[in-house]
């Protein structure tokens, strides 16, 4: 099996270390992975802000630099959401198709396709999951708290593998952080109140680590921790489950 | 209140100015969120019953044309007079003209989105009918001048001091006065002359049965039922949508509509008006007001399934914290921001971007309409239609260009972190909304792309 | 074109293809212990429920709740002794202004959302049972059903100028979300669960 690892722009650009975990966690499981060095963006800004229309170069470069592998896993479950349900191109409906069909964020990668029991990792850390809509409500990550149906959490089942950690309560286990691609700016208002409301909920169950599979929350959490000032940080998931 | 020229990233900023305001409004929001969440989990059955309620809506639209005529047919067997209006200037002409043949000048009114959204009330002032509003928040919202900020909660908005106020310079009882229970009493004593005394009543409908020509209109508050069995005329005014094919439908309904609503198990008064009472009138205006145009539209009929609950707004994590107010819009919320650019594109182009795309309000949905998706799609939409901002414009086109080109992604890169450069939340600028509360993360020594380069 | 033709075109034109309706039939309740939830549950919304075996047990309760002396009202000739007949003969609504007090009876009652079905006939007056400060409501022990799916079921294809569903006292929570019993209905509601036939009494 061959993996194509897709690292999204901002984990590229600000957060190699996660993409590293993501690489290493992958390699450990004994998984050949291979990362393509012309890969750049999903297309997602363009599109969540209504410029759908132009992510078609980003689409292609997609297709030729992902087609060919068994599967592509990212360590995001916005930009995975994003290529399932956007990816397309006209001349070749089949490959984008099949990219769309074949991409996986890394924890259900890890618990659907590897079907990990057991890893190698000790956090003695209180931490505070943060659920990322996208992964969550759009990629059916966990349970959703809206719905009557049964829990589950696939970034839970591979928490509770990792030795030591301790895994806090929140007020609400699934409200959103305010992110929203540009929504951060263009509404910067209600984006900040509802990134502080997330991270006070955090912080008052004595989370030290605030972690989820998306880092483009994690980052907008970050930004209003250390504008506060607190010592509390942010870690993908790939981090914790790599050992860090 | 002079909303009209801003939109709603201005006046959510404004409305965020009074952060303990905020968190109260978002408290007492999400109090309901629970209980609905505490009420729904009682019911095993709640997945099925959504999506059952989704299919008979589905079932309504497709065939409307036959619905409509039926319900007409059956409505008119009964002895009620239905008339028809094309948009709100019809109908409020409508209403009018049924208040001068019975020749009543004062008029009271329970609630009714629709005629907010037909802005009914202005109409009727404007040609010398007074409106009284009987149910409380929509009283309460009425005397301070204001439209509702949410279509199941009025007044949600407005702290008890303040709605004190209100009653103090209205109904005249003491200053400082802000007991719920006391505010209610008197509401209640003055109310009840409002009912007492006028001949006509309009009523909102909640479902209107095809098969026998009834609607049902649901309260809590008694009040729609007291202003029409006291009128000499009921006048019920219904948008297209609120057809449903039988009456036993109305089991999945009410079963959905209040436990989405406020986690009740049922309103407290769920009536049904199939005929009118001896010697009153019973009038029902079907109204289309852009429903029609909605209707084809493939990606956004969807929308006309509502049911107006208003669990999207209880849910939504930026109305509870930018108040109804801030949609500049008779509904507001996630179902507002989907169905207000039907109505016009260009004065609504704001409201699908206010929105983080969590999807919460589509999981709530009783009738599951797809609000999150759909309000993506307005985006695309608003934008080839040409009413995005140039500045936004040219900066994704620009981003675009970067983004397909793996040469210019990583010259970008190495000139210190493209994102820094072309991503609009990341540029570094003390005019940059980003930095006003957060930080951005310090850029580190080489990319992942780099590292990779050199490791693999 | 009149607006009704210009509407119904246009509704025609933009509709899309037909959808079948789904089936209910599979939404059914579960009728275990069904007066201990209708209990539960109107309790919960801010009602009360008596149990009694026969209507004097009504005559001897009343006045321990309410002033004889006020006006008492009532559908059911079984109670006239205690209240004012009211047959549903033509009367002008307004003069129900000044009701303290108003005893009618149900159809049947609904487990899941302690609401009870009225329907004209029994109400005597359309406004009788919103007027009234106090609402009280007769229904059989043994017309309970489950949910609104039986209850639809049991209404059938039943005709009625006007009926209701009423759950409760009248209440609103417009008020910071402040629980009021009594808005512009009833500021209570009693049901009488009525271990028996009730059809004796009528």
């Amino acid at each position: 099996m061959t993996v194509g690892l897709f690292i999204p722009c901002y984990v590229d650009q600000f957060y190699p270390e996660a993409a590293k975990a993501t690489l290493q966690l992958l390699e450990k499981l004994g998984v050949n992975v291979i990362y393509p060095q012309n890969q750049t963006c999903c297309g997602q800004p363009m599109a969540n802000s209504g410029f759908e229309h132009l992510t078609s170069g980003c689409n292609e470069l997609f297709i030729k630099n992902f087609a060919e592998f068994d599967y592509i896993v990212a360590p995001s479950g916005s930009c995975v959401l994003h290529i399932k349900d956007h990816i397309h191109d006209d001349k070749q409906p089949l490959k984008a198709e099949s990219v769309s069909n074949k991409i996986y964020e890394l924890t259900s990668f890890l618990t659907d396709i590897l079907q990990v029991k057991s890893l190698p990792a000790r956090f003695p850390h209180k931490v505070g999951v943060h659920q990322s809509c996208h992964g969550q409500r759009g990629l059916h990550l966990s349970q959703m708290s809206e719905l009557v149906a049964p829990h589950f959490s696939k970034p839970g089942s591979l928490l509770n593998m990792v030795e030591g950690i301790e895994i806090i309560p929140l007020n609400r286990i699934d409200e959103c952080c305010g992110f929203g691609g540009t929504f951060c700016v263009a509404e910067e208002a209600v984006s900040v109140k509802m990134g502080k409301d997330r991270v006070a909920d955090h912080l008052q169950h004595g989370a030290e680590y605030i972690t989820g599979v998306d880092m483009s929350c994690l980052m907008h959490m970050e930004g209003i921790l250390n504008r506060q000032g607190s010592k509390v940080k942010v870690l993908h998931i790939a981090q914790i489950l790599n050992g860090i | 209140m002079n909303n009209e020229q801003k939109d709603h990233a201005a006046l959510a900023d404004i409305f965020n100015k009074d952060e303990a305001r905020v968190d109260w409004h978002d408290e007492t929001l999400w109090w309901i969120r629970a209980k609905r969440d505490k009420s729904v989990h009682q019911i095993p059955e709640w997945e099925a019953l959504r999506e059952t309620a989704s299919q008979i809506k589905n079932n309504v639209l497709s065939n409307l044309h036959t619905y409509l005529q039926q319900f007409e047919t059956n409505a008119q067997a009964n002895g009620i007079t239905v008339h028809w209006a094309s948009d709100a200037k019809e109908h409020n002409e409508i209403v009018h003209s049924l208040l001068k043949m019975h020749d009543v000048t004062r008029m009271v009114k329970s609630k009714s989105m629709l005629t907010e959204e037909l802005h009914l009330n202005e109409y009727l002032a404007d040609h010398g009918v007074d409106v009284i509003d009987s149910d409380l928040g929509e009283r309460i919202v009425q005397l301070a001048k204001e439209p509702p900020s949410h279509i199941v909660l009025p007044c949600i908005h407005k702290k008890k001091e303040e709605i004190g106020a209100l009653f103090h310079q209205y109904m005249g009882i003491a200053e400082g006065i802000s007991d719920p229970q006391f505010l209610t009493e008197t509401a209640r004593q003055h109310l009840r002359e409002t009912f007492l005394t006028r001949k006509a009543a309009l009523t909102g409908v909640n479902f209107a049965v095809a098969e026998t020509g009834e609607f049902v209109v649901c309260t809590n508050e008694g009040n729609a039922d007291m202003g029409a069995h006291l009128a000499d005329v009921h006048i019920a005014s219904m948008g297209i949508e609120k057809i449903i094919p039988k009456r036993e439908h109305l089991g999945v309904f009410l079963r959905l509509l209040t436990r989405s609503a406020t986690g009740q198990p049922i309103t407290t008064y769920s009536s049904h008006f199939s005929k009118p009472r001896n010697g009153e009138k019973m009038h029902i205006i079907i109204v289309d007001n852009g429903r029609t145009v909605q209707l084809g539209r493939e990606e956004f009929r969807n929308s006309l399934k509502c049911i107006r609950c208003g669990a999207c707004m209880n849910t939504c994590p930026v109305y509870r914290r930018s108040g109804g107010h801030s949609y500049h819009n008779a509904i507001s919320g996630p179902i507002g921001a989907i169905l207000a650019p039907n109505l016009d594109m260009e004065k609504y182009a704001d409201l699908p971007f206010a929105s983080t795309l969590c999807g919460s309000c589509s999981n709530v949905c009783p009738v599951k309409i797809d609000i999150h998706d759909q309000l993506y799609k307005w985006r695309q939409v608003i934008v080839q239609k040409g009413y995005a901002p140039t500045a936004k414009k040219l900066s994704m086109q620009a981003m675009a260009k970067t983004l397909a080109s793996p040469t210019a992604y990583h010259l970008a890169g190495k000139a210190g972190r493209w994102v820094m450069k072309i991503a609009p939340f990341a540029l570094n600028n003390k005019l940059n909304p980003w930095y006003k509360n957060r930080d951005m993360p310090k850029p580190p020594d080489e990319s992942f792309g780099e590292w990779y380069k050199k490791n693999r | 074109m009149s607006s009704r033709e210009k509407i119904l075109a246009s509704v025609k034109l933009n509709q899309p293809q037909t959808i079948d309706l789904p089936d209910i039939s599979f939404l059914k309740g579960d009728s275990t212990n069904a007066i201990e939830k209708f209990i539960t549950v109107l309790t919960t919304i801010g009602g009360k429920v008596v149990r009694i075996k026969n209507l004097d047990e009504i005559k001897s309760l009343l006045p321990q709740q309410f002033n004889l002396e006020s006006r008492i009202v009532t559908t059911i000739p079984e109670l006239s002794s205690i209240a004012e007949l009211n047959t549903g003969e033509y009367i002008d609504p307004h003069t129900l202004e000044d009701i303290e007090l108003t005893i009618i009876r149900a159809h049947f009652a609904v487990a899941e959302n302690g609401a009870v079905w009225i329907t004209e006939d029994l109400m005597g007056q359309r406004v009788l049972p919103f007027i009234c400060q106090h609402l009280a409501v007769i229904v059989e022990a043994a017309a309970l059903v489950p949910t609104m799916h039986e209850a639809y079921q049991k209404i059938g294809e039943g005709r009625y100028g006007f009926g209701s569903f009423i759950a409760g006292p009248s209440k609103t929570a417009d008020i910071e979300q402040s629980l009021v019993l009594g808005a512009h209905g009833p500021r209570s509601m009693t049901i009488f669960l009525l271990d028996g036939n009730l059809s004796k009494y009528i």
